[in-house]
């Protein structure tokens, strides 16, 4: 295992006098692998929220099929769930397991090659009968053929051991077995020493109409608990402390989870009531079904027929007056596509939330990727800038929802929130803001209720739409109701002022460039550029956005454990970006920008800067590898230390030491 | 005068800003005149399109439903048609092609206090906005959709439209269309719609009544409006405006009359065989068998039946409110659901944002 491990501290005695081993481990991998239908995401959560609880940092990494039933004990069918939890402050959810877990051969099979040699691998050998072994290929049993002697494996019979401490609760053989992943959960938590009232809490309150399947699922959590305390197939379990954390109150959250609370919030200190509209889509729909929930903080939800009429319905409560959003995914980012131009244009508020996929096309819908950022940018006709904002890992989905609803209802603009599915499904402990701390939005809604000028024949009094406040070229927002403001908006080219349609040349031409300045002019409203270059050495940058911070953040604390520098960059707003991004890239050496698409930010970052940036580039539907990352960095860093001669970078500028001139 | 519910609008800024403009301009002016709901926007249609006559017919309609100009909202597609609201001095967006039907839906559904309303065309809502007009229709969002059908793409220069006859000959169809088109009124009633009406952009009379009816609504209107394009489809609706045979082709809806019609009242419409209607020779049935103008009936397989007396060629066109009931709307039944959850789980955003399970990290 990669943790220090420790002599045993404190023997434990079981009953029967059976005397095990503590060993206490700074940090754990594990993979819980099985059917879909083994509820392993479930198993997973549980287990997150425990570890949660118990007070460790954590990182989790859902991993599932598209389809919601795959033919069961297929390879398509596998679904996993992996949980990096630690005594220290961990940013990923860990490069590879040091547990694995398999509730039948296809979960051994996929899961495998992940597991390096010597790592625990516990198996439910009730599943590895002939005819499963078949549907995935093997000739043999591996349990018995030898060919797991690479790692230590541990099989017990899960499903047979679930059912057995089940026949005495009246249910059937088949529903018995449907608890095994509660079995397997008392297993780990008593390897682990997780907290478990938690787990029973949470299956009374699930199966609080079926208490039967609850008392069924405790007796099988409970039961695979005191079979690992019993058992001499675990000598040993673990003890993973606390990690130090910031003093308060925490709890666990997944980015779809912060996102809407984020938008909730937004809502609750702008004080306008929210109104979202959307169509479902993996890996967003969490978001709409989170917000309809929570109809009392005057959240309006809106399932709509499509992708358009959601961000439709959403523009036409932005001109009533309301916080509009829309959710979805890249595909219906496409869709909207003409209506977002349609709030690009009538300046209206929007906060437009594209929890990117796997694309192009229907791609892979349950896995992560980060390639639509030039559609974000650019996905529209004409000259439509719209800010684009994303944020860093699950919890800070929460702050970035709120900042964007602030940028779109200071600058009365559709804004992009970029999240990803490995946010949206990822989790991690976060610390419960206290309310009276969090942005005060109430001061960027300013509705318009006086006439605010004169019209082009000198009548006084009238009110001009698109009037602009000087500081943040925000267009005067009225809402219906108002007397004496009434006024026409839509999509062909605005006079300046009036709002008036016009084809005047030098007027569009005016209206263009002022719709650019406002978004441009958002850079003044944000922070400068959030560089970690903790000994101001490095020479070599690492630049990134979205939910790649994490794993760069540890690949960089890898690379300065070996005594090298790097400094690490992230982007959280993409749109504008920091207005001192050009000056600190002009900084380093060298620039390496990873991405899970093929180098759509480098590509910005080379247009806008002039600089030479290394794009590293992976769209395997997973987060990187902090491993994987750190030797590129290691190369990059070497080949940088060496005298090198200067270079011609593409743009022909010399890019060798601070490329921007 | 009319009388048109419009809820409150609900606490916060919103109603702020509605309370703050009384406060300086006075109370809301509900006592209005056709010329107080035009702009000074030049109206830009050809002359002597169906347009014109339709808008002066709603200017001065308007007035009448002692709604202050603020409180209405005329929210637009693209086409010829969508360029209304830039001529009605209220609150108003044109929007994008197909798509308002979505937009007011948004704006009712988060603000019963104002009346809304769509101006739309046959390709606007039929073709590229078909399925916001189904589903709009379903759920009966309080808001009213004019339909301007003249069965062609006015805007851009006189294609065939979803509605227009099989054969057309258009710039797009040198050798005639090819596809059946669509009778709006029965599209409408096959999704639901609580509201169904359709009248003739000349008849100021009908259609002000049509009108009427589909404002005092509560739910959504559809009403459609033939609508003369003088410039791509000039007389399309002559067989029915034409005095001399126009009486023998439509058929005038009337709640709660006879469905008699044609020169003194020749013609009727009977019930056929099959659960639907037909037209017969009134000196040829017992006046019993005459079917009585129901607009309220729940089941809407009359009406649709009603809209399928006409043919293609618009011969026996039934014309004013075919439908007419009530259901609950789909803005008020959400607003209820806010209060009921306001009820069972108060807004307390500090105890949202800790959620079920925390732990204390101590200093
Ligand atoms: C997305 C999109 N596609 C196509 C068009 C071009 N277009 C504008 S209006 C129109 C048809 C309008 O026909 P209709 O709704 O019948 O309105 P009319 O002009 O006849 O009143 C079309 C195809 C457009 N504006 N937007
Ligand atoms: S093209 Fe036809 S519908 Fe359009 S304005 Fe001219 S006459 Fe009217
Ligand atoms: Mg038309």
């Amino acid at each position: 295992m990669t943790a220090i491990e420790r002599p045993e501290t404190a023997p434990s005695s079981a009953p029967g006098g059976l005397v095990k081993s503590v060993v206490e481990l700074d940090r754990v991998v594990i993979r819980l692998a099985g059917d879909s239908g083994d509820g392993m995401q479930l198993t997973g959560n549980r287990f997150t929220s425990e570890t949660a609880s118990f007070g460790n940092d954590l990182s989790t990494l859902p991993n599932f099929p598209a389809e919601i039933r795959a033919p069961t004990g297929t390879l398509p069918g596998v679904s996993s769930f992996q949980l990096h939890f630690a005594d220290h402050d961990i940013m990923t959810p860990g490069d590879a397991p040091d547990v694995l877990v398999a509730m039948n051969p296809a979960a051994l099979k996929a899961n495998l090659v992940d597991l390096p040699g010597g790592g625990l691998l516990i198996l439910d050998s009730d599943e590895f009968s002939p005819r499963n072994l078949a549907k995935v290929g093997y000739a043999s049993n591996p349990i018995e053929d030898g060919s797991l002697e690479g790692w230590q494996t541990v099989s017990v019979p899960l499903t047979s051991m679930t059912t057995d401490a089940l026949k005495d609760s009246g249910l059937g053989k088949k529903e018995a077995e449907r608890s095994k992943n509660m079995f397997t959960l008392g297993l780990l938590s008593w390897m682990y020493h997780r907290p478990t009232e938690g787990t029973i809490r949470f299956l009374e309150r699930t199966f609080r109409r079926k208490p039967e399947i609850a008392a069924a699922n405790i007796a099988a959590f409970r039961a695979g608990y005191n079979y690992g305390e019993t058992t001499e197939a675990f000598a040993v379990s673990y003890e993973i402390k606390p990690a130090p954390m910031a003093p308060g109150r925490y709890r666990n959250i997944s980015g779809n989870t912060a996102l809407s609370l984020g938008l909730v919030a937004a809502g609750q200190r702008s004080g306008l009531p929210i109104f979202l509209g959307a169509y479902p889509i993996t890996p967003a729909s969490d978001i709409l079904h989170e917000l309809s929930k929570h109809k009392s903080f005057n959240v309006r939800t809106f399932q709509a027929e499509d992708e358009i009429a959601g961000i439709g319905a959403a523009i036409g409560a932005s001109f009533g007056g309301a916080l509009g959003i829309t959710t979805t995914s890249g595909p219906g980012v496409s869709l909207k596509s003409e209506a977002i131009g349609l709030a690009v244009m009538t300046e209206l508020p929007l906060v437009i939330v594209d929890v990117q996929r796997g694309g192009p096309s229907t791609g892979l819908p349950t896995k992560t990727e980060q390639s639509d950022l030039l559609q974000a940018m650019f996905g529209r006709n004409g000259e439509a800038p719209v800010p684009v904002i994303a944020p860093r890992s699950p919890g800070d989905c929460f702050d970035a929802a709120i900042e964007a609803t602030r940028i779109a209802l200071t600058y009365r603009t559709p804004v992009m929130l970029l999240s990803d599915g490995y946010l949206a499904n990822g989790a991690e402990p976060w610390q419960v803001p206290d309310v009276d701390q969090l942005p005060d939005l109430t001061g960027t809604v300013n509705f318009a209720t006086e006439p605010n000028g004169a019209a082009a024949d000198g009548e006084e009094g009238v009110f001009l739409p698109y009037l602009r406040d000087e500081e943040t070229l925000a267009r005067a927002w009225a809402v219906p109701g108002t007397a004496g403001m009434q006024h026409r908006i839509g999509g062909l080219e605005k006079a300046d002022r009036t709002g008036n349609i016009s084809y005047d040349p030098a007027n569009h031409d005016f209206m263009t460039r002022t719709r650019q300045a406002k978004i441009d002019g958002i850079a003044a409203s944000i922070p400068l550029t959030d560089v970690e270059d903790p000994d101001g050495n490095a020479s070599v940058a690492v630049i990134g956005w979205g939910s790649t911070y994490g794993p760069i953040g540890a690949a960089c604390r890898r690379i300065r454990r070996s005594g090298r520098s790097v400094a690490q960059i992230h982007l959280r707003h993409i749109n504008p970006m920091p207005a001192d991004l050009g000056e600190v890239l002009g900084r380093y050496d060298r620039v390496i920008c990873p991405e899970m698409n093929l180098g759509q930010l480098s590509l910005l970052l080379r247009a806008k800067f002039l600089v030479d940036v290394e794009s590293h580039t992976q769209v395997r539907g997973l987060p990187f590898r902090a491993a994987e990352l750190a030797a590129v960095i290691q190369e990059v860093i070497d080949r940088t230390s060496e005298p090198v001669a200067p270079q011609v970078g593409e743009a022909g500028i010399t890019a060798g030491n601070g490329a921007v001139q | 005068m009319t009388t048109v519910e419009l809820g409150m609008p609900a606490e916060g800024p919103i109603a702020d800003a509605v309370a703050a403009s009384v406060a300086t301009q006075g109370p809301k002016q509900t006592e209005l005149k056709a010329k107080d709901m035009k702009t000074d926007q030049e109206v830009r249609w050809c002359p002597g399109c169906g347009d014109y006559v339709i808008l002066n017919a709603v200017q001065s309609f308007l007035p009448s439903l002692g709604i202050a100009r603020e409180d209405m909202v005329i929210v637009s597609g693209i086409g010829c048609s969508s360029r209304f609201p830039y001529y009605l001095n209220t609150y108003g967006m044109h929007s994008i092609h197909g798509r308002a039907p979505a937009i007011a839906t948004g704006l009712a559904a988060s603000r019963p206090d104002l009346s809304v309303w769509v101006v739309t065309g046959d390709g606007d809502a039929l073709s590229i906005g078909g399925n916001h007009l189904i589903h709009a229709l379903r759920r009966n969002v309080n808001m009213t959709i004019l339909l301007f059908n003249n069965r062609i793409y006015g805007l851009t220069k006189g294609q065939y439209s979803p509605t227009s006859e099989v054969g057309k000959v258009t710039k797009s169809t040198p050798m005639g269309s090819l596809d059946h088109p669509f009778n709006p009124v029965s599209l409408a009633i096959g999704a639901d719609a609580t509201f169904v009406g359709r009248a003739m952009d000349s008849d100021r009379k009908g259609l002000t009544e049509v009108l009427r009816q589909a404002a005092e609504h509560q739910g959504t209107s559809l009403v459609e409006i033939y609508q003369n394009c003088n410039i791509f489809n000039d007389g399309a609706f002559e067989l029915l405006k034409d005095p001399a045979t126009g009486t023998q082709w439509s058929i005038p809806l009337v709640h709660g009359e006879p469905l008699v019609f044609g020169p003194d009242g020749a013609s009727c419409v009977v019930r056929d065989d099959f659960g639907g209607l037909r037209i017969a020779e009134t000196n040829q049935v017992d006046a019993s068998e005459i079917v009585v103008h129901d607009a309220h009936r729940e089941n809407p397989a009359y009406a649709f039946a009603l809209s399928r007396l006409s043919s293609q060629d618009l011969r026996y066109t039934p014309m004013g409110v075919f439908r007419s009931v009530r259901k609950p709307t789909y803005d008020a039944m959400m607003t209820e659901q806010l209060d009921v959850a306001r009820v069972q789980e108060p807004a307390d955003l500090g105890a949202l944002l800790a959620g079920g399970d925390t732990w204390e990290v101590k200093a």
